[in-house]
């Protein structure tokens, strides 16, 4: 019994890890794979080929991440069967379908115009390669629609019928694919991506602006980027705030555990900071303030809030994880959101390209989609527990017949694997962004010619993309 | 056999199960045979003539296992468990090769590292995929649709053939497109190693195919009993005329004919393991019509993949046409 448990746990650490190593990078591909496709549009547009030269640096940024979110999802089509046999056979009616339309209105989509996005500007033309850059964007979307919905469904589930062998059959699709939580999500995400996308590249050109101010590249990068932030860090708050309304109808149990909530009340308190305590069922030391919790939830400042012990103890979510990994997200959110209000403030003195803290902020908070966005994830993923099919299937009862030693050993082999590889590949990309942008990518680092063809290069890349001090 | 939507699931599974080991077999094979090229620009040309189409191949992969999963869902559920080790293994092997076409060309000091992670992942991954596929036709224990067997099932000597016979097959599939794609010294490599691995690979599939009937009498009996004994006649003359057609090509440098030719032999190979199966989704005890979701799944998928499948194919012939001929060697990666 003990050693079955352990498999379980060990089952569900070694999803939470792979899924938790992929979405960083789909995260980062998806709004990038727009952001490709208006830079080239843009090019196309207005002859400017600064558009170009910016294209071609996150373009080759963008194989590289790409190349990892594909062998890293590749890992994931496989984890549903060789971790997760009984939650495959019984919802594989139901969500296989959804993923199969991933793969052939998607995956196929996406690599099979990456090979022209990547190599074949030379061999079609402009217009065509353009063509391919649009589909390879349109492709990230088409995949983030499906996964979306699959996720969705496992939250909140809908019209399905369950048959003899106990699966989930399918009884309207319309109902299936459109599930009450996946509108929300899907905008929630999708907007999540291109934030992302947005503070990377802006983080990248903000640090190459504090260094030379006059770059062109640059100077693209970090104020498309700032207009991002502006404009869709607050759409973000707005479709965030909505997907919690979503929630609190469909999933009351998560958002308890998101706010702390353990008693119903009515005027319930909105927590600012305290200790969830699971055991004891109560949050301690909690920094409160009076009824805007069920002013925020119910949108009236006496509206009843249900707290967690409405809920068996076998069926709560643990607050304990849900609680920070949801402020951790807010709180990245506001940032996000005040950057962008701080860019604006400087263009409208005109001082956007000087303001150098704004430059600074804007670097150091570089990387805080992904925070953002993991956060997101474990909010909403560990607040669905313990199902994995909301209030239909255990996660215990999801498990393949697993022994625990060979998925400890698979879980250790894909944590040193994705350590090295993963490390190795995000080393690359530092490197490469570390590179001007008005100097470039291509001519320095990459390979490029078969020896004997060409003189072998007599400079040391390794040594020319170093960062500039 | 009667044309119902599993049937036509089936054959549809077949398909991107057959088109990911010709299509991925030869980029997997020209990894496998890293190691043996000379020198570094060789590996450079070698690695450029698959970049631009390995993602789309190994796509088929995640439709082979994808498709699975939303077709024949007990299918996917106990044969992955059973595989465990070795589809764990091919993973990583994947993982190791597919970063290696970007890592590769991003240092210089750390390139032989890339070579090394595309070569052992590339050669991992198809000795895994023939593990797993051996395993497949050993057969797999399911009890109330789980899988009732051990960790370690899937390991006999049977299996390790099997693994071997496929890293001689990619690696021929990959010498044989080398030869089609390359010139000079490079394609020189490629045509001394290609009857090699041409007669590794027959042995292989000999060999396999005389143990094979004896592992289940099912099979025994579609090989040996009339009529479909005729089978036995047909499909080693023709294993024998492609053997003959890569020998041509290689002698009258035909340089596309080797690398036909071995995709006819993959053909033939996998057509065979085909009619062994028949009606089993998973040996020996689960059939295509057991494992199958509900028609109203299998309904709703097919009516995407009717429409999606002539596209994606379409597209994916284009991308190849875009990088048809030899591969030049100036035009390097970007």
């Amino acid at each position: 019994m003990f050693a079955y448990f352990d498999a379980v746990l060990l089952a569900r650490i070694q999803f939470a890890f792979t899924v938790s190593a992929h979405i960083i990078f789909p995260a980062f591909t998806i709004g990038l794979a727009s952001y490709l496709a208006v830079l080239e549009g843009l090019w196309l547009w207005t002859k400017d080929k600064r558009y170009i030269e910016v294209f071609h640096y996150w373009k080759t940024i963008f194989a590289v991440a790409f190349g990892m979110g594909v062998v890293s999802g590749i890992v994931m089509s496989y984890q549903f069967g060789t971790n997760w046999s009984v939650f495959a056979d019984k919802t594989g009616p139901i969500l296989g379908p959804l993923m199969g339309y991933e793969v052939l209105s998607a995956f196929f989509l996406e690599a099979g115009f990456l090979g022209v996005m990547l190599f074949g500007l030379n061999r079609v033309g402009p217009r065509l390669h353009f063509f391919s850059t649009l589909m390879v964007a349109a492709g990230t979307l088409f995949s983030a629609f499906w996964i979306l919905s699959v996720n969705s469904w496992m939250q909140t589930p809908a019209g399905f019928a369950v048959n003899a062998a106990g699966q989930f059959v399918p009884d309207d699709w319309w109902a299936i694919v459109f599930n009450p939580s996946f509108p929300y999500r899907l905008v929630h995400m999708v907007l999540a991506a291109y934030l992302t996308t947005a503070l990377v590249v802006g983080g990248v050109g903000a640090w190459h602006l504090l260094r030379a101010p006059r770059d062109e590249g640059a100077r693209i990068m970090f104020s498309m980027a700032m207009w991002m932030a502006l404009i869709v860090a607050p759409l973000q708050v707005v479709a965030g705030d909505l997907h919690g309304l979503n929630t609190l109808e469909h999933q009351p149990a998560k958002v308890a555990a998101m706010e702390g909530h353990y008693e119903t009340q009515k005027g319930a308190p909105l927590i600012l900071f305290g200790l969830p305590d699971d055991d004891a069922a109560e949050t301690r030391y909690a920094v409160e303030i009076p009824n805007l919790g069920s002013l925020i939830l119910t949108h009236d400042w006496e509206g009843e809030v249900q707290g967690l012990k409405a809920w068996p103890r076998d069926e709560r979510p643990p607050a304990e994880i849900v609680f920070w990994s949801f402020r951790l997200m807010v709180g990245l959110g506001l940032a996000m959101v005040g950057l962008g209000l701080w860019s604006a403030w400087a263009r409208l003195r005109g001082v956007f390209y000087q303001a150098r803290w704004l430059q600074r902020a804007a670097v150091l908070l570089a990387p805080s989609g992904f925070l953002a966005v993991l956060a997101g994830w474990v909010t909403t993923e560990v607040g669905r527990q313990p199902w994995t099919v909301q209030g239909l299937l255990r996660t215990a009862e999801s498990v393949s017949p697993l022994d625990a030693a060979a998925v400890g050993a698979s879980l250790v082999a894909f944590i040193l694997v994705y350590f090295a590889v993963f490390g190795a590949g995000t080393f690359y990309i530092l490197r490469l962004m570390a590179k001007r942008p008005d100097i470039g990518i291509d001519e320095d680092i990459g390979p490029v010619r078969a020896a004997g063809i060409t003189p072998a290069p007599a400079i040391d890349p390794d040594r020319l993309i170093r960062p500039a001090r | 056999m009667e044309l119902d939507l599993p049937f036509i699931w089936a054959g549809l599974i077949a398909f991107a199960v057959l088109a990911y080991v010709v299509l991925d077999g030869f980029d997997l094979g020209v990894g496998i045979l890293f190691p043996l090229m000379k020198s570094e620009g060789d590996r450079d040309l070698a690695m450029n003539s698959v970049a631009p189409v390995w993602d789309g191949n190994e796509t088929w992969l995640v439709l082979g296992g994808g498709g699975l999963y939303a077709v024949f869902p007990l299918a996917y559920a106990t044969i992955l468990p059973a595989l465990y080790a070795p589809l764990i293994a091919m993973l990583i092997g994947l993982i190791f090769r597919g970063v290696s076409f970007e890592f590769r060309w991003r240092t210089r000091r750390g390139k032989f590292l890339w070579d090394w992670g595309f070569a052992g992942g590339s050669l991992l991954a198809a000795f895994a995929q023939g593990i797993a596929l051996g395993a497949l036709v050993q057969g797999i224990e399911v009890v109330d649709r789980a899988y009732a067997g051990g960790w370690w099932d899937w390991l006999t000597p049977f299996t390790l053939l099997t693994g071997l016979a496929l890293v001689a097959g990619y690696g021929l599939l990959g010498a044989t497109w080398l030869v089609m794609k390359t010139e000079g010294a490079l394609q020189d490599r490629a045509r001394s190693l290609s009857p090699v691995l041409a007669v590794s690979t027959l042995i292989a599939i000999a060999v396999v195919s005389l143990v094979t009937p004896f592992l289940n009498p099912v099979y025994l009996e579609r090989w040996f009993a009339w009529p479909t004994a005729v089978f036995s006649l047909i499909v080693p003359a023709l294993v024998l005329a492609c053997a003959w057609l890569i020998y041509r090509g290689l002698a009258t440098q035909r340089d596309a004919l080797p690398f036909l030719a071995s995709l006819g032999l993959f053909v033939l190979c996998y057509t065979g393991i085909g009619i062994s199966f028949y009606p089993y989704m998973v040996p020996p005890g689960v059939t295509i019509w057991q494992a199958a979701a509900p028609d109203a799944s299998l309904g709703f998928l097919l009516a995407g993949a009717a429409f999606l499948i002539p596209i994606i194919l379409g597209y994916t012939a284009y991308a190849y046409w875009v990088f048809r001929g030899k591969v030049d060697p100036s035009e390097g990666y970007h």
